[in-house]
């Protein structure tokens, strides 16, 4: 096979629910693949946070939409001789199999390199993928695909409930779900039909293992699995939402590699270049199995293989889909074996799921067939429990593991249901009914999980009670050392350890004491390497993790200069991606001065954790106890905390305590950024304004300062029961509807009430400062007025409306507080402009989300800067100033999963729900804002648009969208206080009914009906019965895919584009090329 | 608790661990396999006879061990009639079990054959040191102490081969197969082609006998030991009926031939080993479990290497240039592991049939 010259790679766009950060590091490694080849690269991917999208990944970047038309635009422009379309999700194979079929492959002679797109069309196609196996006697579920929903019903009629329904082509399982019966069905399958064309009614298989092989072919028909994984909760919950181990642990040989073989057939007959991923189905009395599906692509499993098993595949992937046999590649790890070769583990890993549905009002919290989670962990270790209790710990949710958590009272009345209806909450209910005296049978009736994972657990459990025990008899002095060793290879921490055997009061303090114990007895790690061999051969990487199975380390401390980089851990809403691109970048600076980096970090989905990112991998956790172990191993010259996100960021102190080499701010002085009462008179001192806030306790206080600052306010209570952690609300009923959801007013339990400033503009300041003085700066401004997270906000970089003399203010606030918080490193500042008034919000003494965003439109990569500052070089101040010279724009976007999210409020408020973002260039503020709101899933509607435009202030600033609208011959709907404040002021609008009113024509049908394109809906703060009517509109919107904007300011500016620009006007322009302007 | 015990080797390292399986001691030559599954099936193989296993795999008996059943007089479910392994060393032994089809525990199942076993060992330490020190001696002791003890001075094939010939199944081939420590899988391989299976002992002398193919089995040791079989094998060489051998057998055609065979440094004992076909791109995962190597350099001019490993390069097999021999020093019949060769038996019964069609 002839090499191509240049090669267009499609990446996954912004990270989503079923789509993450895995194809960040999937793209960024068939990139890496590629470019060793001398082949140029063009990679199109809106997602400005990734890695991929960086200086020198890809030879040019397009930051535009993954959708057939800009694909075949860069095609038309381009004329690369080669695509890849398996590393960016389903995203891209959406988007390349809509190419195929339309012709564009073979028009503009583009080679669609690796697994053929019929192959792919093959294993996405349920009818066809059914007939493919059962051509090679290889068993699937009995299902029937219908475009119908009498056809639906009919083969529901056939196969008998219970069924499962599944839409074709659906990325992460979206529309799928059980139904028990006919109107369960019946509900499924019109919104499954509302993602796809066609559906799948299938037997359902509840209660079987579920399992998965990675499976690699060559062009020769040469083909390996790297690796199996068996899924901990049975199957129909969706392998995203499950927690998983690698390799297998309750499978026989014969079971292993009965599924390998059948594997390794279906991929062959199938015809699959490159890596996929098979699932299965396996009966947990017998060796009967089904095939449920087939992913021709790079997948969020094969990343999670790749972690574990420290084999490369998307590199292999690329590799292998530029005619290379597996046997002419080598072992990227012992760089003298064969790629040819299944890795062999000597440790196993364990995937835990994280969710985020707490900030969701409304949304259900049963976990099953569709996916929820927004990020997971994975956790490595010689037994299952060591890493499972690791695992629980990186998902950063307060859990210090399987037991020794903060007792939440047992509800024994719902403990069955939360056993036996899977929610994110099961693994903990499982140690609550240890506790109530369920034995592991008992679960394993009301699970299903497989008794030997109940075992471990029920374990753990025990030596928890054994420590217990201890406590009664004296504490940590009563602690033997054999006890206190197998409880550390259980996976207990320092923290577990100290509740269960001092109590749960001073639980730091108490990790301290057993700390020091445990080193005195010389209880400690030891570090070991992942080789992919189990030994066989040597490792020449460092990857690597701590176990305390285990007498010997498998390599000396680092004996060169050393800086350690804390990652970010998992992703979660808030934080993702970006920390990735903050960390890598880093550790490359870190590398580039003279130093040899050590990463720290646990997340799968990131390019951090690719073991040749850095001179030293820990694939550990970011706990204050694990990363003084690493520290007392390597003795580093440095720790850079500043680049991570808030996890490290939360350590921070402890770690200067303790004495590390902590890089950058003092933590006295991010403690000081980081407590509000501290920083508020921090502001006073310098004269800072801010927003008036009080922290309180009793209601009476409540109200006494909403009574002083007026309404509407910010009210923050410090734990609630579900929905949003925040709101803001606009009158005394509101106030005590929301004040219901906090478990509690008390001293103990505080609630911050801020005064919130109405139609106030959002701007941000990302900076590195060295010493005090800062050397680079970037400011953006929100499109939408403040009360709308920052991270779900759309941003203009370089600002497009603010005032120069605003800027100056601006630069003078932020100099005064890097001098008084002495910052070394990067940090952000969100700032409130009203009647050119600046109040500052918030501060952070580290990189923020948008780091990426501003370094790669500004062309000054802050984290470079940032940790050359930390390493004590000298940096020059650069031309921030310049900013405005920009002779282009860039937008961010965020990305929203409400799709995903049954049940979910999707509106904007102060709690961030996105769960990523994109960042566009254009020429002009209008161009890059609709190719980001396009690259989120935005369209620009044909004909119709429904408006509900809320409260007279957004009616008033939408009422000249609106007028747009009508010219440009759209058709408006509008509900009823909009309808007639249209007609008052002249616009032409149809009346709909709100859903409530249960009259035609009705806002729910017409959207059912599909006959709007658009839905704005702007959230008034009035009665609950127009609450849940504007909710009806929202969610019936999402649940139908109708694009849905709940801003004023950003529907407005949304209109104006699409009204301005058509989609032939938006530029096909690389990074390349406005970076030349 | 359990009790302690410790794992000592020849170079003096004394690891202490804890007791499975039997309260005993032992004595053998310690090797590692990296096999992630298949203890039942690793611990009955004949050609570990004599060998204290250490399993790379950290958590090993998560599924028990399934009951017995037999099939025309021969294990269903395991590789021969009893535990061959010396010891068993593991980083830790899951005492409690979950599998449909088990009947016991592990730990059980060894103490039947009065086997010990040692957990709570850094395996991964003892594995570095074997492979960079080669595979040696050492011993499990319980209470009692024991003598180290080299089993590759022992003619190891002519312990765990059968004594007398047996025959299985009927059907239109005549495969004679010499046991010097076959794995069941094999017979059960033959025995789903329409062949009729005549086992031999190691040191039988097939030649007597009227048939359409020999098979050379696995087994333990050193293959120069099997004195008697290689004989035997010369004159079958001198013959054109076809020959197929795996492992040992593979070993053995490699001496009758004329070449010569080495002790690796410290085996391949694993399911992941890849071989190459030589002379083309294809490439197979393969079950292996040997501690010596054909040296391909030693063979004679009409001899080739048929397969080759791809990690360092050993001889994976030999074949003969014109006549129907050949020989592969994987496992095509697996069990445990990969079974992306067993197509070699079919290859093999063609070869016999195109013989018979030829005679």
């Amino acid at each position: 096979m002839n090499k191509p010259n240049k090669v267009l790679i499609l990446g996954s766009g912004a990270l989503k629910i079923g789509e993450a950060g895995e194809f960040d590091y999937s793209g960024s490694q068939a990139l890496k693949a590629l470019k060793e080849e001398g082949i140029r690269t063009i990679l199109i991917n809106p997602n400005i946070a990734t890695v991929q999208t960086s200086d020198d990944i890809a030879d040019d970047v397009y930051f535009l939409p993954v959708t057939p038309y800009f694909v075949e635009e860069v095609i038309k422009k381009e004329q690369p001789d080669g695509i890849l379309v398996a590393f960016g999700g389903q995203t891209a194979l959406n988007c390349a199999v809509a190419l195929y079929r339309g012709g564009v492959f073979e028009k503009y002679n583009v080679r669609v390199l690796g697994t053929p797109v019929q192959s792919i069309i093959d294993t996405e196609d349920r009818d066809i993928f059914k007939e493919k196996l059962d051509q090679i006697g290889v068993l699937t579920a009995r299902s029937e695909a219908v475009t119908t929903m009498e056809g639906a019903l009919a083969a529901a009629e056939r196969i008998g409930f219970p069924i499962i329904v599944r839409a074709a082509f659906a990325l992460g399982g979206l529309g799928s779900g059980f139904a028990n019966n006919m109107d369960e069905l019946r509900t499924l399958a019109q919104k499954a039909f509302s993602t796809s064309d066609q559906i799948l009614v299938e037997e359902s298989l509840k209660g079987w293992k579920e399992v998965e092989y990675e499976v690699v072919r060559d062009a020769f028909d040469n083909c390996i699995t790297v690796c199996n994984m068996e899924n901990f909760d049975p199957i129909g919950i969706h392998t995203g939402e499950s927690i998983v181990v690698a390799p297998s642990q309750t499978l026989s040989n014969r079971e292993y590699h009965k599924l390998r073989s059948i594997g390794i057939q279906t991929i062959r007959h199938l015809g699959i270049v490159g890596e996929c991923n098979i699932q299965y189905a396996l009966d947990p009395h017998s060796e009967e199995y089904r095939v449920i599906e087939v992913n021709a692509r790079l997948s969020r499993s094969s990343a999670l293989a790749s972690k574990a098993t420290g084999y490369p595949l998307a590199f292999v992937a690329a590799k292998l889909s530029l005619g290379y046999s597996l046997a002419e590649l080598k072992n990227s790890v012992t760089q003298t074996t064969s790629a040819f070769f299944e890795p062999s583990l000597d440790y196993l890993v364990v995937k835990l799921p994280r969710w985020d549905l707490g900030k969701f009002s409304g949304v259900q919290r049963e976990i099953g067939s569709a996916m929820k989670s927004v990020g997971e962990v994975m956790a490595i270790g010689k037994t299952f429990e060591e890493a499972v209790q690791k695992g629980l710990r990186m998902l950063d949710t307060g859990r210090r593991g399987f037991v020794a958590n903060k007792p939440e009272p047992i509800d024994l009345t719902k403990l069955d249901t939360l056993l036996s209806e899977p929610n994110e909450e099961r693994i903990f209910a499982i140690n609550e009914a240890f506790q109530a005296g369920y034995d592991v049978e008992r679960v394993y009736e009301l699970t299903r999980i497989d008794r030997w994972f109940l075992q471990r657990l029920y374990g753990i459990y025990q030596l928890g009670q054994q420590l217990a025990e201890k406590r009664r008899q004296g504490g940590l002095d009563a602690l033997e050392t054999d006890l206190l060793r197998q409880a550390k290879k259980m996976g207990f921490s320092d923290q577990q350890l100290a509740v269960q055997l001092l109590g749960s009061a001073e639980v730091k303090a108490n990790e301290m004491l057993v700390r020091a114990r445990r080193k005195a007895l010389g209880v400690v790690p030891v570090v070991k390497q992942i080789d992919t061999l189990a030994a066989e051969f040597p490792a020449q990487t460092n990857y690597l993790y701590l176990t305390y199975h285990g007498t010997e380390n498998d390599l000396e401390p680092e004996t060169d200069k050393s800086v350690v980089v804390l990652g970010s851990g998992v992703y979660r809403i808030g934080s993702s991606v970006e920390f990735d691109w903050c960390g890598v970048n880093a550790a490359q600076t870190v590398n580039e001065e003279g130093y040899k980096s050590i990463i720290i970090n646990y997340n799968p989905e990131t390019v951090s954790t690719d073991y040749d990112v850095s001179d030293r991998l820990y694939f550990e956790e970011l706990s204050y106890e694990r990363v003084m172990d690493i520290l007392d191993f390597e003795t580093p010259q440095g720790v850079i905390l500043s680049t991570g996100g808030q996890i490290p960021n939360n350590i921070a102190t402890r770690l200067e305590a303790a004495g590390a080499p902590i890089l950058g701010t003092a933590a006295a002085r991010i403690d000081e950024a980081e407590n509000r009462h501290k920083f508020s008179s921090i502001l006073d001192e310098l004269g800072i304004a801010q927003p008036r806030w009080s922290e309180l306790t009793t209601m009476e206080a409540i109200y006494g300062f909403v009574k002083e600052v007026g309404f509407p306010v910010l009210i923050r209570p410090s734990y609630v029961l579900s929905g949003a952690a925040m709101n803001v609300v606009s009158n005394v009923p509101e106030l005590e509807e929301y004040l219901k959801l906090a478990v509690d007013v008390s001293a103990e339990y505080p609630v911050v009430v801020s005064q919130f400033i109405q139609d106030a503009k959002e701007i941000e300041l990302d900076a590195v400062a060295d010493q005090g003085e800062i050397v680079s700066y970037a400011i953006s401004e929100h499109v939408e007025f403040a009360g709308v997270h920052s991270g779900d906000a759309t941003m203009y970089y370089p600002p497009q409306r603010v005032y120069v003399g605003t800027v100056r203010k601006l630069k003078v606030i932020a100099e005064k507080i890097a001098r008084r918080f002495q910052i070394s490193g990067p940090f952000n500042i969100q700032f409130l402009e009203k009647n050119r008034e600046i109040r500052v919000i918030e501060c952070n003494l580290r990189a923020s989300r948008s780091f990426p965003f501003v370094s790669k439109v500004s062309g000054h990569n802050l984290i470079k800067k940032a940790t050359k500052v930390l390493l004590g070089q000298h940096v020059e101040r650069d031309a921030s100033e310049l900013v405005y010279d920009l002779p282009f724009v860039g937008v961010k976007a965020s990305q929203f999963s409400f799709t995903r999210l049954q049940g979910a409020d999707p509106v904007l408020r102060v709690d961030m729900t996105s769960t990523g973002e994109v960042g566009c260039l254009g020429d002009t503020a209008e161009e890059a804002l609709l190719k980001s709101l396009l690259s989120v899933g935005y369209r620009i509607p044909e004909k119709t648009v429904l408006i509900s435009s809320g409260p007279l202030t957004s009616k008033v600033a939408l009422l000249e969208s609106a007028q747009v609208l009508v010219q440009k011959g759209y058709t408006l709907y509008a509900t009823h206080g909009t309808h007639s404040f249209y007609a008052e002021n002249g616009v032409p609008s149809t009346l709909v009914y709100w859903p409530d009113e249960l009259q035609e024509p009705n806002a729910l049908t017409y959207l059912r009906e599909r006959k709007i394109d658009l839905v704005i809906n702007i959230p008034k703060n009035t009665t609950k019965g127009e609450l849940d009517n504007d909710y009806k509109i929202r969610r019936t919107a999402v649940d139908f895919n109708i694009p849905l904007i709940t801003n004023a300011r950003l529907a407005k500016a949304f209109i104006h584009a699409f009204t301005t620009l058509k989609l032939e006007d938006l530029s096909i322009k690389s990074w390349k090329e406005f970076k030349a302007m | 608790m359990n009790q302690t015990v410790k794992l000592v080797l020849e170079d003096g390292t004394e690891i202490e661990g804890q007791s499975f399986g039997a309260f005993t001691s032992a004595a053998g030559e310690v090797v590692f396999s990296t096999a992630m599954t298949g203890y039942p099936e690793n611990l009955t193989d004949p050609s570990f006879a004599g060998q204290i296993l250490v399993l790379t795999y950290p958590m090993v008996g998560n599924y028990g061990v399934p009951g017995e059943e037999l099939y025309e007089s021969i294990s269903k479910i395991f590789e021969s009639d009893k535990i061959h392994i010396a010891g068993l060393v593991v980083n830790y032994y899951s005492e409690e079990h979950s599998h449909w089809n088990a009947a016991k525990s592990l730990g059980d199942w060894l103490a039947e054959y009065n086997i010990p076993g040692i957990f709570g060992v850094d395996t991964r330490m003892l594995t570095k040191k074997l492979r960079e020190k080669g595979a040696m001696l050492g011993k499990i002791v319980a209470e009692q102490d024991v003598p180290l003890h080299d089993p590759n001075l022992e003619n190891l094939v002519a312990q765990v081969s059968p004594q007398g010939v047996q025959h299985y199944g009927t059907g239109q081939h005549k495969i004679v197969l010499v046991d010097c420590g076959t794995k069941t899988n094999i017979i059960r391989c033959f025995l789903e082609r329409d062949v009729e299976l005549i086992r031999v002992p190691w040191d039988y002398d097939f030649t007597t006998l009227d048939y359409d193919g020999l098979f050379l089995s696995n087994g333990p040791g050193d293959p120069k030991m099997c004195e008697a079989t290689i004989q035997n094998l010369q004159k079958a060489l001198q013959q054109d009926k076809p020959i197929f051998g795996i492992c040992l057998g593979s070993q053995l055609m490699g001496l009758a031939a004329g070449g010569d065979t080495f002790k690796l440094k410290y085996g391949h004992r694993s399911h992941n080993q890849p071989v190459k076909l030589t002379g083309t791109q294809r490439c197979y995962i393969t079950s292996q479990n040997h501690g010596f190597a054909v040296d391909t350099a030693t063979l004679p001019a009409e001899w080739d290497m048929l397969f080759e490993n791809l990690n360092d390069g050993t001889c994976e097999g030999i074949k003969h240039a014109s006549k129907p021999f050949f020989s592969t020093q994987f496992h095509p019949e697996a069990a445990g592991g990969p079974q992306d060769t067993e197509f070699l038996f079919d290859d093999f019964l063609k070869a016999v049939a195109a013989y018979k069609a030829g005679r």
